[in-house]
């Protein structure tokens, strides 16, 4: 409690000014449109770095979840005429259910196994969406209604970067608010040795489940924005691939720091976009650029930078 | 009422049997002490106790209440709480946060109110840093409150341990080997440390190699070999017992 | 009712047999490593694109198949020595990235020096389907089996018999004792990818006639030996042959008598079942991660 000047209070207002003044710079459709999705990836991320990051829990299918998202709000809102709202929390609750019903025997793997583990369980949502046809549509995918809220319906790409980054910039504000509190201390004590944190008292499991269905809700809440905003999805969303991509995007930016989540979506998000222009070459590149970032720069991009500040500043 | 009373307690490990129908009881307020030569089975005792094992046969009472097979942190709810021979400092987080940890069970520990920051939580957090701070200063390790945790030395990672189990406020704290690895001078603060933890009105279960330590500060101690319950007492009356004498200790304590 | 099961049986083996060739390279690399190689379904790819496009070139099979091997091995010896070697010591997460990274740079390399298209390559030995109990064979099912059979026993008698295969074995068991005792585990490492990558091509070669070939044919491929190399129990290469066999015979029953649309689950499925009921798998030793 020493000034107003902390460094958490800093980091919320240099992303809020972030995002307040990049529309300065954005000008045209495309460029919206990139700064979104790099808002609806981070939001995903810093749900999966309270897991990752802090918890030190792997998941290698959170992508699962970001489907599983976008598809309720997909079918209830375009086949079951239910307001995108109530289909947005719907999904997240049944997403929140199916996560807490799985969280249980998968966080009791470790390492290795723990990402096999959701490795699996993410294969097998993204084949159950390929293969529900009727449900789903298959690999061809399904459109989704415009989303509306109590008759207001953001359109135009202004409307939704403001909607997406006043939810990215919320979701920021819990996690950092869960990070230093009694619960952040203890998610952080179970990655640092389980054992210790059991014997302060610490209900490992409990936390982990927690973590766990947090996360998977955030993934879920963002597959629902990305649906509506879209227009159309498809179980590309949720393929093993895209996993990777978010897990990718964490260790990238940062492991245990929320604002290199953040970094971390938008680098991994721009980067493909950049690549594109070398068509044939993109994939090729962008697994040299996978690789090259994860060997040099393996505390990830926000801590490296931060200590190299330090060093300087001596 | 007696604090701790294990009866009958036995684990063995894929055929190996670590202890074997062991007996003891600890009243509140003492110092107790369990010594024995490698393997005797100590540390394994220390794991039964505090809940990282189970038992293969035999209870455990706490407070004359059966805690036998109940996880760590429901035994850390009932004021149990240990340090580790290997030590398991959360080198995660500063020095401060892990005393912090240690405040757990004291805490709101409620997910929505800590997803709101909501003003308790902040006033809570505030008064368990002070609290924090306060115990490392008393532990002698005022000057590494801000400092990560990987970065303290050997013999100040050993104090943060105690510190930490000592923020759950126990009734009962069993300390694994204290003293393991530290010098001579190190050794003596320990004692000196371990001696005021048990003033304050925490029971000590100690295991502990240093003979002169043991000795010195020990009301009751309890031998073990090979798993087994070989003699029971005060530090005169296991010194005097030959059998532990012939088992064990051998002409070098008599020395001292 | 027979030779109908006798049917999925055959084709549930002749698959498994692939599984337990790349399982069979997951395990050998974790075993020296402890890393988790999600490239091992490229070498499959490039050992079947190799040899497509090597007979397209105009070379005889057999040399193609050989040539194809040797590349896929120096592509392995390449990823150990510039993506796995210098990230030594990274987090369990680090490596698996690095390794995915490696498996869409092949995979993109495949698509820029060959094509994006599917490819068949001719049997060995012609393809009349044999008869046995009213079930048919192909001929080339029959060199899938021939083939793994015939590695697996050179395998055995590698680890059981040969100085590096022994040294092999000791290091995966207790790294820092392997090492005091003089074994050089960095070439171990590397000795174990060229020798998960041969394996791998050579399944993507055996399998290649059967099933159509393609830059990302590695994909699914790998994603199923893996599979194969948890039901074994990790790190264990002769359970990873069962754990192959499993798969396989699993994923045709399922095909055949409940739902075609649902095979590729399979794999995973018992991947969480193997997971959640035997954490060490069917034949794995037990111990590995201890609290």
């Amino acid at each position: 409690m020493s000034g107003l000047w902390t460094p958490r209070r800093g980091g919320l207002i240099a992303l809020a000014s972030v995002i307040a003044v990049l529309p300065l710079f954005l000008q045209n459709a495309f460029h919206y449109d990139v700064a979104i999705l790099i808002g609806l990836n981070a939001i995903v991320c810093v749900g999966l770095n309270l897991l990752i990051g802090y918890a030190g829990q792997i998941s290698l299918g959170h992508a699962g979840f970001f489907a599983l998202g976008a598809y309720a709000s997909a079918i209830l809102t375009g086949e079951h005429d239910w307001p995108p709202l109530a289909a947005l929390l719907g999904g997240a609750l049944g997403v929140g259910l199916l996560s807490f019903v799985i969280a249980r025997p998968i966080l009791k793997l470790k390492g290795h196994y723990l990402a096999m583990g959701t490795l699996g369980m993410g294969i097998i949502i993204s084949i159950v969406l390929n293969q529900e046809v009727e449900l789903t549509g298959g690999p061809d995918g399904m459109p989704v209604p415009s989303f509306v809220l109590f008759g207001w319906k953001p359109a135009g790409e202004l409307t939704w970067y403001a909607l997406v980054g006043g939810l990215l910039l919320a979701t920021v504000w819990l996690a950092l608010n869960l990070i230093d509190s009694p619960v952040g201390r203890a998610l952080r004590a179970v990655h640092g040795s389980e054992t210790a944190a059991e014997v302060m008292g610490i209900d490992t499991t409990r936390y982990k489940v927690q973590v766990f269905v947090v996360s998977a809700v955030l993934a879920s809440l963002s597959g629902s924005l990305f649906a509506h905003y879209a227009g159309f999805i498809s179980p590309a969303e949720g393929e093993f691939f895209r996993s990777i991509e978010l897990v990718t995007m964490v260790v990238l930016g940062g492991m245990a720091s929320t604002f290199g989540a953040v970094v971390g979506a938008a680098i991994l998000t721009l980067v493909p976009q950049l690549l594109a222009a070398f068509h044939d070459y993109e994939m090729l590149l962008f697994g040299a650029v996978l690789m090259g970032m994860m060997i040099f720069l393996r505390k990830g991009l926000v801590p490296s930078l931060a200590q190299l500040l330090r060093e300087r500043r001596k | 009422m007696s604090l701790l009373r294990v009866e009958n307690l036995s684990k063995s490990f894929g055929g190996v049997t670590a202890v074997a129908d062991l007996s003891f009881t600890i009243e509140p307020g003492a110092i107790y002490s369990i010594i024995g030569p490698n393997g005797a089975g100590k540390t394994t005792v220390i794991n039964l106790i505090s809940g990282i094992f189970r038992p293969s046969s035999g209870r455990i009472f706490f407070e004359d209440q059966d805690v036998t097979g109940l996880p760590p942190y429901e035994l850390a709810g009932r004021g149990l709480s240990r340090i580790f021979q290997n030590l398991q400092v959360f080198a995660n987080m500063t020095a401060l946060e892990n005393v912090m940890v240690g405040y757990h069970l004291h805490c709101d520990r409620r997910f929505l109110p800590a997803l709101l920051r909501l003003p308790h939580i902040v006033r809570g957090d505030a008064a368990c840093r002070d609290f924090a701070a306060e115990l490392m200063a008393s532990v002698g390790l005022g000057d590494y409150v801000h400092a990560e945790a990987s970065m303290l030395p050997y013999g100040a990672l050993k104090r943060l341990e105690i510190a930490r189990a000592l923020a759950t406020r126990p009734k009962m704290l069993l300390l694994d080997e204290p003293a393991a690895g530290l010098n001579p001078a190190e050794t003596d603060a320990i004692d000196g440390l371990i001696k005021g933890i048990a003033e304050s009105g925490v029971t000590v279960l100690l295991v502990e190699h240093d003979m002169r330590l043991v000795m010195g500060i020990s009301d009751r101690i309890l031998v073990l070999d090979h798993g087994r319950w070989l003699a029971s007492g005060t530090a005169q009356e296991v010194r005097r017992n030959p059998e532990v004498v012939a088992a064990y200790l051998g002409g070098d304590a008599r020395e001292r | 009712m027979l030779a109908e099961f006798l049917q999925f049986l055959f084709s549930g083996v002749t698959v498994g047999a692939i599984y337990a060739l790349v399982g069979l390279g997951f395990s050998i690399i974790f075993n020296s490593s402890r890393v988790i190689n999600f490239a091992q379904g490229e070498f499959v790819m490039i050992g079947g694109m190799a040899t497509v496009f090597l007979m397209g070139g105009g070379l005889p099979m057999p040399l193609a198949i050989l040539l194809a091997i040797v590349i896929a091995t120096a592509v392995g010896i390449a990823l150990e020595r510039f993506a796995v070697e210098p990230a030594r010591g990274a987090s369990v997460v680090t490596l698996i990235i690095i390794t995915i990274g490696a498996s869409i740079f092949l995979r993109g390399a495949a698509q820029v020096i060959w094509d994006r298209n599917f490819h068949s390559m001719p049997p060995f030995t012609g393809d009349r389907p044999i008869e046995i109990a009213g079930a048919t064979i192909l001929p080339q099912g029959l060199w899938v089996l021939g083939c793994t059979l015939l590695i697996v026993v050179g395998l055995r008698v590698f680890f059981r018999h040969s100085l590096t295969g022994k040294a092999m074995l000791a290091a995966s068991y207790n790294p820092l004792a392997a090492q005091l005792a003089g074994i050089d585990t960095r070439r171990l490492l590397l000795i174990s990818f060229a020798l998960a990558s041969g394996l791998g091509a050579t399944a993507g070669i055996l399998i290649a006639p059967i099933a159509l070939t393609y830059a990302n044919v590695g994909v699914m491929l790998g994603l199923k030996g893996f599979s194969a190399a948890i039901v074994g129990g990790l790190g264990n290469p002769m359970g990873a042959i069962a754990g192959g066999l499993v798969v396989g015979i699993a994923e045709a029953m399922t095909a055949g008598y409940l739902s075609s649309a649902y095979k590729d689950a399979v794999a995973f499925v018992i991947i969480l079942a193997v997971l959640f009921f035997l954490p060490n798998g069917l034949f794995g030793r037990p111990g590995g991660e201890a609290p």
